[in-house]
């Protein structure tokens, strides 16, 4: 039998670019392979995607399994399955990174359970162990109340990264590197899912994940007029909204607007927490910003353990003397 | 009519304080937080709410399956409660300490033996150690098709129309039946248990099986059948240091918030 040998990364493709997450990856997934002195392969799949091949040798990668059929241009887990096993045949690798996005977090623990082996979701670190020289895989558990190492006994070892856990290298243009067709060689009969329709959520203005500050607020804001405040402040600071779950399973705000766990990361220098309480879900999504910034009423809220600055009392009260402090600060 | 299978489990309170959570370094075991009762799994919660919205416009029957052990009968009860009709508990030590391949697993194989069925509904990750992984293993190990993170789902034609939460919006996707669907919160607010539901469910009798009962090899489950190791389980440091900010009023404070991050140069 064949040695399992190298990383592969799985690059995800939206408008025709390769996404953060893919150029995270490869930046991780380059510095995993140095480590063990094994190359680092990537793999593209969709239809139209065989441009990005360059690019993706361009920030890190050795070599590039591009697939392309009409049958997988939007993502569904089938041939997406069928695919991902054939590639991983062709190529052997002893770690195979996804992105813990919507696509990762439904690819990977199919695939690791159709491959005979296993999968860690969301995980914040990757590193080899110097004596086993297998995957330690650290991802939180517990909502984030913990952290946990896993050591996968079965190759290859599959793991979803999370967003913002690694970074991209600086591209290198005349970087070189082997580009390897695939054939995709589907059967639709094989395909037990048909997407009859995507609908994307429309956000006005700056994506809440590029975003350097984030203003966001918990159930106590009590409602979308409440929000309307928040969005002001955001305004002001050039800057975008988030949300603990409640206001989203409430309609308050979009639910892509969830900062969390099973919602958004994001890592920006400031994060102004409004009415959150600081659940462990929630922070597990915010809690590698810059500065957190908490106004809460109840002073034993477990977000002031992990605030920097805070301020206790009512937010209807302290949030439209804040902005407006700010806005004469700003102007001056 | 719709036969439906939903997979629970018990879990520790996920919404307890987090001062309360601890753990045990050295057995790389988290500690039961005293006083505060484990609970359903939130986001089983949400597989038994799917599960009865499928009920309520189509009819039919719901099973819970819960792995574990030492659950409280008050807590895994909790979808008889709700308006399901049958539960099964694998509560057998032998199934317990498992990891994702060897609940999946020993799932899968109860399922088996319960035969029929048009839905296998699991909560998209349990609240414990957030793998995310049990449903697509139960139907990858039964050959189904699968569909996770589901907010939304129609029976039509004898087959499952499904929308599927995705990073930036949603997709509308159908599903041949038999499949297995993994749901997420936007489903909808699980519904509270009935005075009626928690009657019925008192004199409901689980059914529970051993592993002998539904032909798993002892070495795939539990302990036995883990294919990752935990090699460490740890609190992340927290620095913790908050400077509260005051005033003579709630306005005062607000406005000092802003001169103190300005003078730290936070903004
Ligand atoms: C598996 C799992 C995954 C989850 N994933 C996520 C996730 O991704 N994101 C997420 O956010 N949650 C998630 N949750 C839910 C999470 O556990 C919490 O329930 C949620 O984050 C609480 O939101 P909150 O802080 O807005 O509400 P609460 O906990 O109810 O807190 C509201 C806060 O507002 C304060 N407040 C009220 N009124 C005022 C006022 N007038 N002025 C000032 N302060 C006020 C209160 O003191 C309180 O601290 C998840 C849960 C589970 C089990």
């Amino acid at each position: 039998m064949a040695e399992y040998k190298g990383i592969l990364v799985h690059c995800e493709v939206a408008e025709g670019k390769l996404t953060s997450m893919a150029t995270e990856l490869l930046g991780g997934g380059r510095k995993l392979a140095d480590d063990l002195g094994e190359p680092l392969s990537a793999v593209l799949i969709g239809s139209g995607v065989a441009g990005l091949a360059q690019e993706v040798i361009a920030f890190g990668a050795d070599k590039v399994y591009v697939v392309e059929d009409a049958l997988i241009k939007d993502y569904q887990t089938d041939p997406y399955i069928m695919v991902m096993e054939k590639i991983t045949k062709e190529a052997m690798p002893q770690v195979i990174m996804l992105g813990q996005t919507s696509i990762g977090r439904d690819l990977a623990p199919r695939l690791a359970f159709h491959l005979s082996t296993t999968a860690n979701l969301g995980c914040l670190e990757l590193a080899v162990d110097t004596e086993t020289k297998r995957l330690l895989q650290t991802k939180p558990v517990y909502g984030g109340n913990a952290l946990a190492i896993f050591i996968s006994e079965t190759d290859p070892q599959i793991a979803t990264v999370r967003a913002k856990a690694m970074s991209p290298l600086e591209p290198d243009p005349a970087r070189k590197g082997e580009v390897i067709t695939v054939d995709a060689g589907l059967a639709p009969s094989l395909i037990r899912t048909t997407v009859l329709e995507k609908v994307p959520e429309e956000v006005a203005g700056i994506k809440l994940e590029d975003a350097e500050v984030v203003v966001a607020g918990g159930r106590g804001i009590g409602g979308p007029e409440g929000f309307q405040q928040l969005e002001d402040l955001a305004k002001l600071l050039k800057g975008a909204v988030g949300a603990t779950r409640p206001p989203c399973d409430n309609g308050w705000v979009p639910t892509g607007q969830q900062v969390g766990l099973t919602g958004k990361i994001v890592t920006p220098d400031l994060y102004i927490a409004v009415a959150v309480s600081g659940a462990s879900q929630h922070m597990s999504g915010c809690s590698g910003s810059k500065n957190i910034i908490a106004i809460n009423k109840d002073e034993e809220a477990n977000i002031f353990r992990e605030a920097r600055y805070g301020v206790v009392g009512d937010w209807k009260k302290i949030l439209p003397a804040f902005t407006e402090k700010l806005k004469e600060l700003l102007a001056g | 009519m719709a036969n439906v299978i939903v997979c629970v489990k018990q879990v520790i309170d996920p919404e307890a304080p987090p001062a309360s959570f601890k753990i045990d370094a050295a057995a790389n075991k988290v500690v039961p937080p005293t006083g505060i009762s484990p609970v359903l799994d939130p986001y089983a919660e949400y597989a038994v709410e799917a599960a009865l919205k499928i009920k309520d416009t189509v009819g039919g029957k719901i099973t819970a399956v819960s792995l574990g052990t030492g659950q409280l009968r008050d807590v895994v009860k909790k979808p008889l409660s709700m308006g399901a009709d049958e539960l099964v508990l694998l509560e057998d030590e032998a199934f317990a300490g498992g990891d994702s391949w060897s609940t999946a697993y020993a799932l899968a194989m109860a399922i088996k033996k319960l035969g029929e069925y048009d839905l296998i509904l699991c909560g998209r990750e349990a609240s414990d150690w957030n793998a995310g992984q049990v449903g697509s293993g139960i139907a990858e190990i039964l050959e189904l098709p699968s569909v996770t993170l589901v907010k939304k789902i129609e029976i039509i034609d004898g087959k499952a129309r499904v929308e599927r939460a995705t990073d930036n919006g949603y997709e509308v996707i159908e599903v041949s039946l038999p499949a297995l669907l993994s749901i997420s919160h936007e489903i909808g607010e699980p519904r509270y248990p009935t005075i009626k539901g928690i009657m019925a469910a008192k004199k409901k009798e689980p059914i529970s099986w051993a592993p002998g009962d539904i032909g798993v090899e002892p070495s795939q489950i539990g302990v036995a059948g883990r294919r990752t190791k935990l090699t460490k389980l740890f609190q992340p440091v927290r620095e913790g240091k908050c400077e509260i900010i005051e005033g003579e009023s709630p306005e005062d404070a607000g406005a000092n918030l802003a001169k103190r991050l300005r003078e730290a140069k936070i903004l």
